[in-house]
């Protein structure tokens, strides 16, 4: 296959119209024929049906569908068939970024209400179309603080999700004399302590860095921490889980001044880890920092409302090296997912989902930690989807018990952390039945 | 105007999620949600066809042509999507065990072994998001490539016709751009280029063929001059559509690239995403590779934490974009090497073709032949005041997108022309005929051009207003 509709015939003409007798003919009007390459490499093509059999092939290869009780950063959350329909219809997926906004209102409308939904979650003034992932939205942020507040320093949680802390290493690599200062969480609660970060602050500290729920699923007091932030004249930025939102506070409400996280938690596959989409959310006087494609709404020649692009002099068609962000393609279609997500569930729903994860995640960590052999390593620590316990078990054969039972069990955090030996994370979300979680506990008990 | 969905009224009873363990959400006071969130609870069918509704005011693919340049809008092949589709695909998560992720690594492994192959490369990243995300991982491997060295080179040259993305990334990456002065044809001059060149360059960005279309004649010359002061060939993959099987970057001088899946690889745009851009570099510089990477050991596929001393380090959590990977390994499999170099040359030919139909009626900004794609100059061409943006939003009301206007920055009123190779004879001839129309209009009835588009959604926007008082959310 290769999915030209030219005939010979029709070749034929191109050629003579071109004024040259074959395809050679032509290339060698460009290119120097020491140039060019040999013959590639690669097998003949294949048919349709031929493809869709090897891909099968590949695709058993993997153990898939598993019941999923591991997060850390990807979770495995329910989608209402509703999503993959829309997102499937060809007229957003076959189109390409919304340049001419005449032609691609449907696109620009379904962005602007992401942006608002994003905006209303989040409790800030603006959002922008998305980032590729979580991990890019943090090192976005960071790089937004650092070029607002022109200091030197940024302080990161070290329970921020590590694939994040690295992203944010990389981006910041190669800024001359940044410092990028990692604060502990108390290793009994697992959050961080308002005297850590109070002997850390400085006056250089362009911005703090919290998730919350943190890495190891505890909601942190952000309040305080903002505040201490605020007091320091340094920007607050909040790393959110979305599907916490409809029951711990948003952002704006210990005010924050951006928000950012992983969206994968609404609407989108696990796809072994990518794509997602990065959200980030930002007050009213970082809008004109910020990175990113953002759509607004206007009038049209006729007074008609519709939506454009704007605050394009930001961006790195307009400014080159001056751009807020060499960011272009993001994540447009895995951000329609969440925007089509958001809309089905409704604040309702939304607020549900939030009340369900956390009772079920509940309802396991009490079942959990009355096992033999199984302990909370934070003690009295809110938290929401996720939970910490260390075993004395051995996590390799646990793992592989549980992957017999097609369970995809907590994750061993020592393969994160050789801190953390023996300790499991566990994820539950309202994807998990009742039954499910039984049936995890019974097999754990029997370790 | 589709309302926006929380101006829509309806009312939904049942219930998506249910809760089958007692619910158990009391948190203390503080931590606590006091704002309303203002988001409709809306009934299915109702929000159906909402989105529907905007789906109809959308141009795509699956409707009609997009001349766009250097953006490679090929035909996204049904099957693709149908692969990416499989649950045993998509319902992974990415700290499985390695022994479960096999099929995944595996089709990961194949399409680097395919990239190194189109490119010349020795090996490639999938990790970076995007082209621009590709951008910077590549500058940052030469960044950290001179630094292994000890060599303090700070610049980084961009020609003038380069993309945006081309300088802010390597401003991202810490260098200092120094621009390079394109010839009257749009080439690059090794004369011109040794002239600003100095011992602190790291590299050259480079898009060959460039942003006219036009092959880089003297790039032999060029590679030896940068490689005898030291300094690296980036190559930017945006145009790589136009020499698959023809030419490998590898082969003239280029050190790192960048290649677009959602361009050459045929997979979607998805309306700004999501794409996949990965990065390839010679043999001395795999190394400097971002981690994690896919390798293959003992007939078994791994992940790779990559050279902790060189490694630059990880672009994005988890190891790249895998539907998007997944869809262009589909396709290299279905054209195979032989279909590939057709796929170029097929490229070549209707950009060929449409310029040949075009010339005279319009400026051709350069040369007589070009690769895969052209850039004609409205200028001097269309009647009093109108300008290259009317034709463009003259098109939409005939049904086509719009070509790339206004760039190359070094063209007068640009107008930017990549056909790609799935489009047909007949298409190409109805569509030089509908641009020629336009131009006849232009002179003609100017005011009809100057008011299009009138067969939209909405007419022309005011786009002065909406930067000036940004009204972004509802």
């Amino acid at each position: 296959m290769n999915y030209i509709p030219v005939t010979e015939k029709d070749k034929e003409e191109m050629l003579k119209k071109s004024g040259v007798a074959d395809i050679d003919e032509l290339l060698a009007l460009q290119i120097p024929e020491n140039l060019r390459a040999k013959k590639l490499n690669i097998p003949e093509g294949i048919s349709e049906q031929s493809l869709l059999k090897l891909f099968s092939s590949y695709a058993d290869k993997n153990r898939a569908n598993l019941i999923c009780f591991r997060g850390a950063g990807i979770y495995d959350h329910f989608i209402p068939s509703v999503v993959d329909e829309i997102i499937g219809r060809s007229e957003f997926w076959t189109a390409y970024t919304p340049y001419q906004a005449e032609a691609s209102q449907g696109t620009l409308q379904a962005i602007f209400e992401y942006q608002s939904m994003i905006c209303e979650l989040t409790g800030l003034d603006t959002s922008n179309a998305s980032l590729y992932d979580g991990a890019t939205a943090v090192a976005e942020a960071v790089l937004l603080a650092l070029r607002v507040s022109k200091k030197n320093k940024v302080i990161i949680s070290s329970a921020l999700n590590p694939e994040y802390i690295k992203v944010v290493k990389t981006y910041t690599s190669k800024l001359e004399n940044i410092e990028l200062i990692e604060i502990d969480i108390d290793e009994k609660t697992g959050s961080i302590l308002k005297e850590t970060l109070t002997s850390k602050i400085t006056e250089d500290v362009a911005a703090v860095v919290v998730q919350s729920p943190n890495f190891f699923g505890i909601v942190e007091d952000m309040d305080l921490l903002s505040q201490i932030t605020k007091q320091n004249n340094s920007l607050f930025i909040s790393v959110v889980n979305l599907a916490s939102l409809g029951i711990l506070q948003a952002p704006g409400q210990y005010n924050a001044d951006i928000a950012v996280g992983e969206g994968q938690v609404f609407g989108n596959s696990m796809y072994m880890g990518g794509s997602t989409f990065g959200f980030m959310a930002v007050k009213k006087a970082l809008e004109w920092k910020m990175p990113g494609r953002i759509v607004g709404k206007t009038v049209d020649k006729n007074g008609k409302e519709g939506f454009v692009l704007t605050l394009q002099s930001r961006e790195q068609h307009i400014r080159r090296e001056k751009a807020t962000s060499n960011i272009c393609t993001n994540a447009a279609l895995n951000s329609f997912a969440g925007c089509v997500y958001m809309a089905y569930l409704g604040k309702t729903g939304i607020e549900n989902l939030s009340k369900i994860n956390i009772s079920k995640a509940r309802y396991a960590f009490d079942l959990v930690s009355k096992i033999d052999g199984f302990s909370p390593v934070f003690k009295n620590a809110l938290f929401f989807n996720e939970f910490v316990v260390k075993t004395t078990k051995d996590v390799k054969k646990l793992e592989e018990k549980l992957l017999e039972n097609n369970i995809l069990g907590p994750l061993p955090l020592e393969q994160i952390n050789k801190k953390y030996k023996n300790c499991l994370m566990f994820a539950v979300t309202e994807k998990r039945t009742k039954q499910e979680i039984d049936n995890l506990v019974e097999i754990l008990k029997q370790i | 105007m589709e309302k926006i969905l929380n101006e829509i009224n309806s009312n939904r009873q049942e219930e998506i999620i249910n809760c089958d363990v007692p619910l158990n959400y009391e948190i203390d006071k503080k931590y606590q949600r006091t704002s309303v969130i203002n988001i409709p609870d809306l009934c299915e069918s109702t929000l159906t066809r909402h989105f529907t509704a905007l789906s109809r005011k959308n141009f795509a693919l699956s409707n009609t042509f997009y001349p766009l340049g250097s953006c490679t809008m090929k035909y996204n092949p049904i099957v693709n999507e149908k692969i990416a589709k499989f649950s045993s695909f998509s319902n992974i998560h990415p700290y499985q065990p390695e022994e479960t992720l096999q099929g995944c690594f595996e089709v990961m492994y194949e399409l680097e072994k395919a990239l190194c192959e189109i490119s010349g490369m020795s090996a490639f990243t999938l990790q970076p998001a995007a082209g621009a995300h590709g951008e910077y991982t590549g500058l940052l491997i030469i960044s950290n490539y001179f630094k292994a060295k000890g060599e303090k080179r700070t610049k980084i040259i961009v020609p003038d016709s380069a993309h945006g993305t081309n300088p802010a990334s390597a401003a991202l990456a810490g260098f200092e751009i120094i621009s390079l002065k394109s010839e009257p044809d749009g080439t690059l001059s090794a004369q011109r280029l040794s002239e600003i060149l100095t011992k602190d360059v790291a590299a050259i960005m480079m898009t060959v063929p460039n942003t006219l279309g036009i092959f880089e004649k003297q790039i032999s010359e060029i590679s030896e001059i940068m490689h005898k002061n030291g300094s690296l060939m980036y190559y930017d993959g945006a145009n790589l559509n136009a020499v698959m099987g023809i030419v490998r970057p590898a082969d003239i001088g280029f050190d790192v690239m960048h290649i677009n899946l959602h361009k050459t690889f045929s997979t979607p745009h998805g309306g700004g995403g999501p794409g996949s851009g990965p990065v390839g570099v010679k043999e001395f510089l795999k190394d400097f590779l971002p981690a994690p990477r896919i390798i293959k050991a003992e007939n078994k596929f791994k992940v790779d934490f990559g050279n902790e001393k060189y490694s630059i380090g990880q672009m994005k959590a988890f190891l790249g974009n895998f539907p998007v990977i997944l869809k262009a390994c589909a396709y290299v499999k279905a054209l195979g090497g032989k279909g590939l170099k057709q796929a170029s040359e097929q490229a070549v030919l209707n950009a060929n073709y449409l310029l040949n139909l075009l010339k005279g009626k319009i400026k051709v900004a350069t040369g007589k032949t070009c690769m895969h794609e052209f850039v004609l100059s409205s200028k001097g061409y269309l009647g009093q005041d109108v300008k290259t943006l009317d034709v463009a939003k003259r098109l939409l009301d005939y049904g086509y997108y719009a070509p790339t206007i206004y760039f190359p920055l070094i063209v007068e009123e640009a107008m930017m022309i990549e056909p790609t190779e799935t489009e047909s004879k007949q298409l190409l001839d109805e569509f030089a005929n509908v641009l020629i129309k336009i131009i006849d209009e232009s002179n003609n009835t100017p005011e009809v051009v100057k008011a299009a588009p009138v067969n939209t959604p909405v007419t022309r926007l005011n786009e002065v207003q909406a930067a000036r008082k940004p009204k972004l959310r509802w």
